[in-house]
């Protein structure tokens, strides 16, 4: 599928909830370690997400952190939504915080970490739907997409849980849909490639 | 079936933000400028739908010729959640660090910026309670939403939130049992009438309203977040300016001070908790 002009990607945003844990590990610890893009991620918890945040840096070469409340996101690093909040981008590209209600019975809810990261990085943004027990993600996915970034979506037979990658087929599509272990690969494909 | 998306018009949709926001500061006073954008608009988006609206400015057509539609709207802007000793570990810090220290004065003045539908209100009542200090303690809870004041002020709630406020409760370091503060009812539970003899609920919007009393601690939670920089700065000086010297200040747990040029006038207590006092002498003291 050609596009009518190629823009660098500029944030990977990655979306989860049941057995996420597993896939993140896969898909963090083989992210290219030069990788400029900034990476999000939305994992369903309600609680802390500080051992989240040690685990998956012991398993990346890259830094994961807790999205901090107006930092900036930065690239080359890893962003994780803290439980309890949505996590939204401002045109600023700087994080904001809700305490809105849950959406999709989440908070952090993907599809609102999603919809904002479209609105603002447009065509600069790949979203990737990896497994997960509801449907959240899926809007926000069909908006990546409307707004002309790149969608991602793990095979749902890979996934330890198919619903949600399966509902991100059905609502938004992907222009990629590949196993677990594929993914970290296209990504740095799709975010080393030379202009 | 993939859903076809209509062509995305972002900057369509600003220019309707913008001349909805305008019109409701412009007819009804309420100036939504300076909050967050990225929450803003999809709370507007989400007022959209409630109302049946093809867009934002059919929205702002009611807006400016149906009566009292603006109630509605700051209700859906405002979307208040909280729940009673949210994140106790911040409630027991106060209990166990911050009241002893406000025992020492005579009187207690304590603000609640923001209190939605009371619930933290109530949770401080039960505290000031608990440790012997309510004779003497006053509680100014506020907030910009004239309906979330008034469901504040019944303080009745729905009785299936009330296992895990008891929980949060519990682990605030509550020395009772929740239930002895609220009777229950069907499915609704109510906090106790004596609970409210020290609170005065007030209208009182962050954005415009000034210094209204000499405070000894602030508690204002998951308030800024939607705010931006200048308001949050703005928000932060009128803490500060409400404080006495060494005052309290407590945030929720995950807004950050980095960024507010204010923040020097204040030192850390607890920054995991995000609990802090009022720092040095500011040009407000002079008197």
């Amino acid at each position: 599928m050609s596009r009518p002009e190629v823009i660098a990607p500029a944030v990977i945003a990655i979306g989860c909830s049941l057995g996420g844990l597993n896939a993140l590990k896969t898909v963090l610890g083989g992210l290219h370690p030069d990788l400029a893009q900034a990476v999000v991620v939305c994992c369903h918890t309600a609680g802390s997400v500080d051992v989240l945040c040690r685990l998956l840096d012991s398993h990346s070469s890259l830094e994961v952190i807790e999205a901090g409340e107006r930092h900036a996101v930065a690239g080359g690093m890893v962003h994780v939504a803290p439980g309890g909040y949505h996590l939204l981008v401002e045109n600023d590209r700087h994080f904001a915080l809700s305490v809105d209600e849950p959406v999709c019975f989440s908070r952090p809810s993907i599809d609102v970490m999603f919809d904002s990261v479209a609105e603002v990085y447009l065509s600069a943004s790949i979203g990737v739907i990896l497994t997960g027990a509801s449907r959240d993600g899926a809007e926000g996915l069909a908006r990546i997409r409307a707004c002309g970034g790149i969608a991602v979506v793990q095979t749902p037979a890979s996934a330890e849980a198919p619903a949600m990658p399966q509902a991100a087929l059905e609502t938004a599509g992907a222009d990629h849909c590949l196993p677990l272990e594929e993914i970290p690969a296209l990504l740095n494909r799709l975010c080393m490639r030379s202009p | 079936m993939v859903k076809v998306t209509p062509p995305v018009d972002l900057a369509l949709e600003q220019l309707e933000l913008d001349l909805f926001l305008q019109a409701l500061r412009r007819r009804h006073e309420y100036d939504f400028s300076e909050y967050a954008p990225a929450s803003l608009i999809r709370r507007v988006r989400q007022l959209v739908r409630d109302h049946r609206c093809a867009s934002i400015s059919e929205l702002t057509a009611r807006l400016l010729h149906e009566d009292g539609f603006e109630v509605r709207v700051v209700r859906g802007l405002s979307v208040p959640v909280s729940e009673m000793f949210r994140d106790p570990e911040v409630f027991r810090a106060l209990r166990e660090r911050v009241l002893p220290m406000l025992a020492s004065y005579p009187r207690i003045n304590v603000w609640q910026a923001g209190c939605a539908h009371g619930q933290e209100v109530y949770s401080l009542a039960i505290m000031l309670e608990e440790a012997g200090l309510y004779e003497r303690s006053h509680i100014f809870a506020t907030d910009f939403n004239a309906d979330a004041l008034e469901r504040a002020k019944d303080g009745i709630y729905p009785a299936r939130d009330a296992q895990l406020w008891s929980r949060n409760y519990l682990h605030a370091g509550g020395t009772q049992t929740l239930a002895n503060y609220y009777s229950a009812r069907y499915d609704f539970i109510r906090m106790h009438e004596r609970l409210r003899r020290n609170i005065t609920f007030a209208n009182h919007n962050l954005v415009v309203d000034k210094v209204f009393c000499e405070a000894h601690l602030v508690l204002c939670r998951n308030v800024l977040i939607y705010f931006s920089n200048p308001l949050q700065n703005r928000t932060l000086g009128l803490f500060r300016d409400s404080l006495v010297r060494g005052g309290y200040l407590c945030l929720g747990l995950r807004e950050t001070l980095d960024f507010a040029e204010v923040s020097t006038d204040f030192s850390a207590v607890d920054a995991k908790l995000r609990l802090y006092r009022r720092a040095s002498p500011t040009h407000a003291d002079a008197a």
